[in-house]
């Protein structure tokens, strides 16, 4: 008996034959013809400086730890969601203390300043005159040396 | 019905869907050129065929003609898979979602989706999140900084609107009480479209949709202007042709669902009243996804060439300020409907 899984699985089967083809089909009727110069990695016709794998700012990781954790919250809310019409008013009190506490952690991350995306302001204590500050030149990422 | 003669409609089906999502996809970036053309007041591809139909099949011609190059620091393996992976998610999604209500043909009760399955919101929302990793892999496989930068911004981007979206979705189960697509589908019999009954959720989901799809305004993956192609720069040939066509088969999936989950899906409020004969009503209703699938497609094709792009703390501060509390809010907004009005 073909279940409804079952036929998930197939379907995927065909999309993943489909894919290998499209990808492997040219294979046998484009050109290749690879130079040096042509291998190299694309940087706007300079030659490629250093690594290739740069620093990257760390506000990235931060999102995706939050991520983690509201994506958990997701998964926990889906079950609340699906018997909610049966079960009254306790239901309802469960959910709405669940997204209280989900609503506080954001306002943690919030007023922590892990949303903010452009750098926080940093006022130096001492402060000699020379350029302003650089909180407006979208450093999101350090290209490193 | 034999075993032989499921298997035979399940291969039947699969085969059509498959088949005509491609011939969708590859539509649709002529209907993109074109409605770009007449935004912008110019002509638009008519060389190909007549008034240019043939455009596409050219251009994957053309793509499957050129050069494969694979960088010299690419890590080949990964470089290859990420194309792959990013387009058999895109074309995978489609199992789960309906397109018609159950039809008698040829003395068989054929249910018009491919696999009914009774968590398949949950598969979707899977199968997107695996997404990410297609562009992530292609990024940090390329061995070029475009890449790498293209591909975190893509996963950062992608993983704050799955929030947005997760919670969206959260709103349309408390009204269904089921995970099933077709279960959703006829929850919202009538009028009781979900658009209009949780408006601030469809909102949210839209935009996560959008995001999700890294469709303008959200396209800052590929921002040509600072990051080249983005994740794509150091891709030719058919694996730029994965990256390009899963970009709009992922589009045509989230159609799919925001008619699926918003929009009442193959319904239409109150044709039962008329009396027309059921094979008639089908047929409406198959025209009926069919029409709200494309009114939405036009609906990305429009926003993207109407507005500009965001700015990257922009788009973050959308997400995670304006769109997260939102969808919590719609949440509590549907659980209060559904106390007071026992919906």
């Amino acid at each position: 008996m073909l279940t409804e899984f079952g036929k998930v699985f197939a379907f995927i089967l065909t999309a993943v034959m489909f894919v290998l083809i499209a990808v492997f089909a040219a294979k046998l009727i484009r050109p290749a013809r690879p130079t040096k110069e042509k291998l190299t990695t694309y940087e706007c016709g300079e030659n490629p400086e250093g690594s290739p794998w740069v620093k990257f700012n760390i506000r990235f990781y931060v999102v995706a730890l939050i991520f983690l954790i509201f994506d958990v919250e997701v998964v926990m809310l889906i079950p609340w969601a699906l018997v909610y019409q049966d079960s009254g008013m306790l239901g309802f009190l469960v959910g709405a203390i669940f997204l209280i506490l989900l609503g506080l952690g954001m306002a943690y991350e919030w007023r922590k300043g892990d949303l903010e995306w452009a750098r926080p302001k940093i006022t130096p204590l001492v402060l000699t005159k020379t350029e302003p500050p650089e909180e407006k030149q979208e450093k999101e990422l350090n290209l490193g040396e | 019905m034999g075993i032989g003669e499921i298997i035979l409609i399940s291969l039947v089906k699969i085969l059509l869907i498959i088949s005509l999502l491609f011939l969708t996809v590859s539509y649709l970036t002529y209907f993109e050129r074109k409605i770009s053309a007449w935004v912008q007041n110019r002509i638009g591809p008519n060389r190909v065929g007549w008034k240019g139909l043939l455009q596409p099949f050219a251009d994957v011609f053309k793509l499957m003609l050129k050069e494969d190059i694979v960088p010299e620091k690419a890590d080949r393996i990964i470089h290859l898979l990420a194309p792959m992976i990013a387009l058999f998610v895109a074309f995978s999604t489609f199992a789960v979602i309906p397109f018609g209500p159950e039809v008698h043909l040829f003395g068989y009760d054929i249910p018009l989706v491919v696999a009914d399955v009774n968590m398949g919101v949950l598969f979707v929302l899977a199968l997107t999140s695996l997404s990410v990793y297609g562009l992530t892999l292609a990024g940090w496989s390329s061995g070029s900084k475009y890449s790498l930068l293209g591909g975190i911004r893509s996963s950062a981007q992608m993983i704050s609107y799955e929030i947005s979206m997760g919670f969206s979705i959260g709103g349309v189960l408390l009204l269904s009480e089921s995970l099933r697509p077709i279960a959703i589908v006829e929850s919202q019999s009538g009028w009781m479209w979900n658009a209009i009954v949780q408006p601030i959720g469809f909102i949210t989901f839209l935009v996560s949709a959008f995001a999700e799809t890294n469709r303008l305004p959200f396209d800052l993956p590929e921002a040509e202007p600072e990051l080249v192609g983005g994740f794509h720069t150091e891709y030719s040939s058919m694996k730029f042709a994965a990256f390009f066509l899963s970009e709009y088969a992922n589009m045509i999936i989230a159609s799919g669902l925001i008619v699926t989950l918003y929009l009442g899906g193959w319904q239409i409020p109150y044709i039962d009243l008329l009396g027309l004969p059921s094979g008639l009503v089908a047929l409406l209703q198959v025209g009926a996804f069919i029409f709200k699938l494309v009114a939405i497609l036009f609906f990305f094709l429009w926003v993207r060439w109407s507005l500009p792009r965001f700015r990257y703390d922009q788009l973050m501060n959308l997400g995670w300020k304006v769109m997260f509390p939102l969808s919590l809010i719609n949440i509590i907004w549907v659980a209060l409907l559904i106390m007071i009005f026992g919906l």
